[in-house]
């Protein structure tokens, strides 16, 4: 027991930016099951972070408040995002998303109150880890849920077959706008609880390269169920520690258990508890991300 | 009239794929639909479901007007169609497929579903969705089967089934028998035939004269986007533009 105190102690940031991660995948998971490539978590992450702590510092707003607030600004802002993006598709819709990443982040760095480039420093350290695991554990129990109900059939439609879909009476853009704001209100969520955890923030934390590192969590993770970007996020956010002893080897090393996870599991992590019903989805050539 | 299209265009650049189209079909009747390739029949349906929309014309369902209306809101409306070439959800099981096709039917269900329960319990339309399955042939121990693992005239079998889930006023079927073997297009021909007696509206789409000729009460002849021919299968038949049209004039010597 004590041991594993002590590892927690130890390790606690990397276990935090784990769970921080794992939601952030989950929150892209949603438009990608719906078939949906979208880049602009990173950003909504942003929105979260700046919001709630600029709440707590500015109008002293207590911490569950804030983070409410921030979560809340970055699903209204992809309201009105997502009504016009979801005209596009593909890869259209992938760099549209990530240009409204790249606003995002050239408002923070321009506007005073946010810190321009040097962003917020000295972030009261108000997230606990348990405030981080019960929301992935919320979140991830309720869009396992979610999944099987009448919404995560319309999502699983859309990705197969959109035209089909609609046929079928379900409302695609709706459907579509629906993922894409519940997923930018748990990236906003994800986004208020790191800042409380890392002290200070800045810009950069949430631009291209966190945008993409959120994406790769959820697709190396598997995008089946809500299980692959937990593994994603997990393994891909430890593993650097883990390889830590092999010095400056280790970048070469993770490369390598990355292209090895591509080749030999390219639906994720996740599939391998279930090699078989994946082989037979490759057969029928049954889309995951369109 | 269920369902009255009245000048029905559309264009496609310098292509006009429809033509001035007006077309009715009454209510429990069984309309044929033929044309030479490239007559403009899946661009009639696919206006008539709401897949493209109009140039110009009017379409109205029991009178009103749905002109313009989206294909998810003509399907909640009661008009159901199958995909020439097949378009089932493949990664999906039957069981899902069909329960999709009663998306407009059912109440969300997010808040219900919170709680796990097995799917008997949790789905009200569990049983309903298992005899549908069986009613187009299926049978229910395919239910959890990958809908692209079936073979393609199952495939179409189940488009049906999907369809028929929306409990349709009007199902559309574009080329239901293309591709089948002669076995299966009996199978087919039987299963249009029972859904046709049960007094459902079907506007039917096929190559295989002979099934249209055999199951339909009226035909329409479409040709170059128009209409040149509408009657009984006996009159079409013997329609000197119908002749022309799939055979060509002959030439003067």
């Amino acid at each position: 027991m004590d041991a594993v105190l002590d590892l927690l102690r130890t390790y606690s940031t990397t276990i935090a930016v784990i769970g921080v991660s794992a939601l952030l995948a989950l929150s892209v998971w949603l438009t990608l099951y719906a078939g949906q490539l979208t880049l602009g978590n990173a950003a909504f992450m942003g929105v979260g972070a700046y919001v709630s702590a600029l709440l707590g510092r500015v109008l002293d707003v207590p911490f569950p408040l804030a983070l409410v607030v921030g979560a809340f600004a970055a699903a209204v802002l992809a309201l009105p995002l997502g009504a016009i993006v979801f005209r596009l598709r593909g890869v259209y819709l992938a760099i549209a998303t990530l240009a409204f990443g790249e606003i995002v982040r050239v408002i923070l760095l321009a506007t005073p109150i946010t810190g321009k480039g040097q962003g917020l420093n000295g972030i009261p350290p108000k997230t606990e880890l348990w405030h981080i695991y019960l929301s992935l554990l919320v979140v991830a129990y309720v869009l396992w849920r979610v999944q099987g109900s009448s919404v995560g059939r319309a999502w699983a439609a859309i990705r197969e077959d959109e035209i089909a879909s609609a046929s079928q009476g379900i409302a695609v853009g709706q459907h579509k706008l629906a993922a894409f704001v519940i997923g930018a209100l748990i990236a906003g969520w994800a986004g208020g609880l790191s800042a409380h955890v890392t002290f200070s923030i800045d810009p950069s934390d949430f631009g291209f390269t966190k945008a993409v590192q959120v994406l790769v969590f959820a697709v190396v993770g598997g995008v089946p169920n809500v299980l692959g970007p937990i593994l994603g996020a997990g393994v891909l956010t430890a593993l650097p520690e883990v390889l830590r002893p092999l010095r400056d080897y280790r970048d070469i090393f993770q490369g390598a258990i990355l292209l090895l996870v591509i080749i030999y599991l390219p639906r994720g992590l996740v599939t391998f508890v279930d090699v078989r019903r994946t082989r037979r989805l490759a057969r029928i050539g049954a889309v995951d991300v369109a | 009239m269920l369902l009255e299209t009245v000048g029905l265009t559309k264009r496609f650049g310098g292509v006009t794929a429809v033509d001035r189209v007006d077309l009715g079909i009454a209510e429990g009747e069984t309309l044929g639909l033929i044309g030479p390739n490239g007559a403009g029949k899946t661009t009639l349906i696919n206006l008539i479901s709401g897949v493209v929309g109009a140039d110009v014309g009017t379409i109205r369902l029991s009178g009103s007007d749905v002109t313009g209306l989206p294909a998810h809101r003509l399907a909640a409306l009661g008009i159901a169609r199958t995909f020439q070439g097949v378009r089932v959800f493949k990664g999906l099981t039957v069981y899902d497929n069909v329960l999709i096709g009663r998306h407009t039917r059912m109440r969300s269900d997010v808040l219900a579903r919170l709680v796990p329960r097995p799917r008997e319990v949790a789905d009200p339309d569990w049983a309903r969705s298992l005899s549908l399955i069986e009613r187009v042939g299926l049978g229910r121990r395919r239910a959890d089967v990958l809908a692209g693992e079936l073979p393609y005239g199952d495939q179409r079998r189940l488009e049906i089934a999907r369809a028929l889930a929306s409990e349709p006023r009007l199902l559309i079927l574009d080329e239901p028998a293309a591709g089948m073997n002669p076995t299966e297009s009996v199978g087919m021909r039987a299963l249009i035939e029972s859904l046709r007696v049960e007094g459902l509206t079907i506007l039917l789409i096929e190559h295989d004269v002979r099934l249209v000729m055999d199951t339909c009460q009226r035909v329409v002849v479409l040709n170059f986007g128009r209409k040149i021919a509408d009657g009984t299968p006996i009159e079409i038949q013997h329609d000197p533009a119908v002749r022309e049209a799939y055979l060509g004039t002959e030439a003067v010597a």
